[in-house]
């Protein structure tokens, strides 16, 4: 009997791993890094490593359907004459035309006012499509000011100061030539076809007390009637709130790395900011060592896709919490009914997001006039509607086996947690156990 | 002529009243007093109607001006006439950083020196210095006419579109992508025109030098990227 010895089944390498070795393979060929859209795609502590306890002996549970479970939320009572309510603490993120179809940006209007909630601009502007379908519009304030002017800022029912935003905190925005339409170029006071890659940093403030002067400028232009929120990215969330917090803000948007872009490095994406999870209670403790919780209003977002995880958010301290990839999801972004288009720009629904490339099947992310038809805004902006909406039930379902009559009344201690990065992230305990790693240790 | 003095009255209530003019108003002249460095003096207002304001300001003055001619007889602090929309901005003595910021039409005359950023991200405002202008002026400028009568700081016009920038002085360095052109005679008219509208006279729009967008970083080249 002749022996052969066995072979070695191939190894493929952990560290240089198929995605890893075709990246090196793109930019080599290329030039040029990897720019997408979306937010993190990379694993990191989440809502899914937290559970609710739920009611029993030592809880009080609330009957379902029947006992009444509040979710409304008022944002804006700090300083603004005309604070904003909305029926539903989920709010929808800036997202601009530009990034986005007309078409996408109505439908995202419609469905925000049927649910009673509101809908934000982004880096582009307000058009008059969104103003028309939003009955609660934030009109976002940034870096580039692309669009800005006094009448529309007048027009909004508050104002949002971007200072930057969880997929690219220390970024700006990023609009490729593709996108840039005869109507985004005009809009923008830009070239059409360009490369546009607006600033970093605001051009007239610098620091937290020169931003404090220019929220001051806007209430004067604005009356002082509009709730000015502050958005940053999730770096350094406890002395970023604490900032925004003296700077004057009546509400702080904190963006997780999760959270999505139009257009950015993915190097940006996967490896700059903190996921939401680690951003929530910090920016909770600086409210409450300022005496500020409930009073300034935090908004949490990055990644949250269902009820459960909003209600985590609002347990962990969040007043509301705010979608923008899950909103484009309901709209159609990525439908396996489109794979066989998907498969044409060699990618698969679920994967697609290359959005700054404006091919989108879907018609969401796209200026092609042809494309931007297939979504119809009024079918869209339902479908916004229903998830909105599940969404909201999903909320009072936990809220009230927690025994809460308000989903405001969620806390830290309907919490545990299933690991131990999450249980220190979220500050609540490991699920059976009274033990919150890090505690004491003067984290921030 | 209204005189609001602002050692008695609170800037909200100031604003307030401006902003109440619209077109047609009667009261179509106004001077402010005692402005003592104030933040945000005549910010949004929108009607044709004239304001002076007699002494120094402090950030963001005419912030966002529509229609108005708003004169300062004294120095501005950063941002002046940021956002502008149209009308008239005059600054009697110096104006701090970021002056005439993201402005997007109407006409600021500076009398004195600007500092660093004068003009950054402009989107259609004319702004014209009779001094000098500081560091990173005209960065990202996108559209509008910057006129220096004196001299500019480093890193002018850095990542420039399609703004038109003047200097009759030195230039200390340009930015990326910003170059010398060619002055011809659409410019020499433009700007010609412009001196006159700040009633800059005796200087002929021969002795300057034109800058703008060398337009190589208008789309992405990796072999650009030690331009940045």
């Amino acid at each position: 009997m002749t022996y052969h010895n066995p072979p070695t089944t191939p190894r493929k390498s952990w560290t240089f791993d198929d995605y890893t070795l075709s990246e090196i393979r793109r930019a080599a060929a290329t030039g040029i890094y990897d720019i997408r859209g979306g937010g993190a795609k990379r694993r990191v502590p989440h809502f899914d490593d937290l559970l609710f306890l739920g009611a029993s002996i030592s809880r009080y549970a609330l009957e379902g359907y029947r006992e009444k479970c509040s979710t409304s939320v008022t944002l804006g009572t700090r300083f603004a004459k005309k604070p904003i309510e909305l029926k539903i603490p989920i709010t929808i993120a800036g997202m601009s035309f530009g990034a986005l179809s007309a078409q996408a940006k109505e439908a995202l209007g419609r469905g925000a006012t049927i649910a009673g909630t509101s809908t934000t601009t982004g880096d582009g502007g307000m058009t008059p499509e969104e103003r028309g379908q939003s009955q609660t519009l934030v009109y976002q304030y940034l870096p580039s000011r692309y669009g800005m002017n006094p009448d529309d800022l007048r027009k909004a029912d508050a104002i949002e100061v971007v200072v930057g935003q969880g997929a690219k905190p220390g970024g700006g925005g990023m609009l490729l030539g593709q996108k840039i339409s005869d109507r985004v170029a005009e809009m923008r006071n830009l070239p059409k076809g360009i490369d546009q890659r607006s600033a970093c940093r605001h051009p007239d403030w610098t620091g937290p007390d020169d931003l404090e002067i220019k929220l001051l400028e806007i209430r004067e232009i604005t009356n002082w009637e509009k709730p000015i929120y502050i958005k940053v990215g999730g770096t350094r969330p406890y002395y970023d709130t604490a900032l925004a917090v003296k700077a004057g803000a009546d509400v702080i948007v904190l963006d997780g790395m999760q959270g999505g872009t139009a257009a950015t490095q993915e190097v940006f994406i996967e490896n700059v900011g903190l996921p939401t999870l680690a951003c929530i209670r910090p920016a909770v403790q600086a409210l409450q060592d300022l005496g500020m919780h409930r009073k300034v209003q935090l908004i949490v977002s990055g990644g949250i896709r269902t009820g459960a995880d909003a209600a985590k958010a609002l347990a962990l301290g969040a007043d509301a919490v705010s979608i923008g990839m899950a909103a484009m999801a309901a709209l159609g972004d990525n439908d396996p009914s489109l794979n066989e288009e998907y498969a044409k720009l060699h990618t698969a629904a679920g994967s697609y997001d290359d959005w700054h490339e404006g091919r989108d099947p879907a018609g969401i992310t796209t200026q092609d006039p042809e494309l931007s038809k297939r979504l119809d805004p009024v079918k869209a902006g339902r479908r916004l509607a229903n998830y909105l909406k599940v969404m909201t039930l999903e909320i009072q379902t936990v809220a009230r086996a927690a025994g809460h009559n308000n989903i405001h009344n969620l806390e830290p201690e309907d919490l545990c947690a299933l690991t131990l990065e999450a249980a220190a992230m979220a500050r609540v305990p490991l699920a059976g156990t009274n033990w919150i790693p890090g505690q004491g240790q003067g984290g921030l | 002529m209204r005189t609001i003095d602002l050692a008695t009255t609170p800037l909200r209530a100031l604003n307030e009243d401006l902003h109440r003019q619209k077109d047609g108003a009667n009261e179509a002249k106004w001077e402010v007093l005692n402005p003592r460095g104030a933040h945000a003096v005549a910010a949004g207002v929108d009607a044709p109607i004239s304001v002076d304001v007699k002494g120094s300001v402090g950030y963001y003055c005419a912030g966002m001006n529509k229609k108005a001619a708003i004169t300062v007889h004294g120095s501005a602090g950063p941002g002046v006439a940021e956002n502008m929309m149209s009308g008239k901005v005059v600054i009697k003595g110096d104006a701090s950083q970021y002056a005439g910021a993201t402005g997007r039409g109407g006409l600021l005359v500076i009398e004195g020196n600007a500092s660093s950023r004068c003009g950054i991200s402009m989107k259609g405002i004319d702004i014209i210095v009779k001094g000098n202008i500081g560091h990173m002026s005209a960065f990202m400028a996108q559209s509008g006419s910057l006129v220096v009568l004196g001299d500019a700081g480093d890193a002018l016009g850095d990542s420039i579109y399609e703004a038109k920038l003047f200097v009759r002085g030195k230039v200390k360095s340009l930015g990326a992508d910003c170059i010398e052109k060619e002055m011809r005679p659409e410019h020499h008219e433009a700007l010609g025109k412009l001196l006159e509208q700040a009633g800059f006279t005796g200087v002929k729009s021969s002795e300057f030098k034109r800058y703008g967008s060398a337009r190589k970083l208008y789309n992405f080249n990796i072999d650009n990227a030690d331009a940045y």
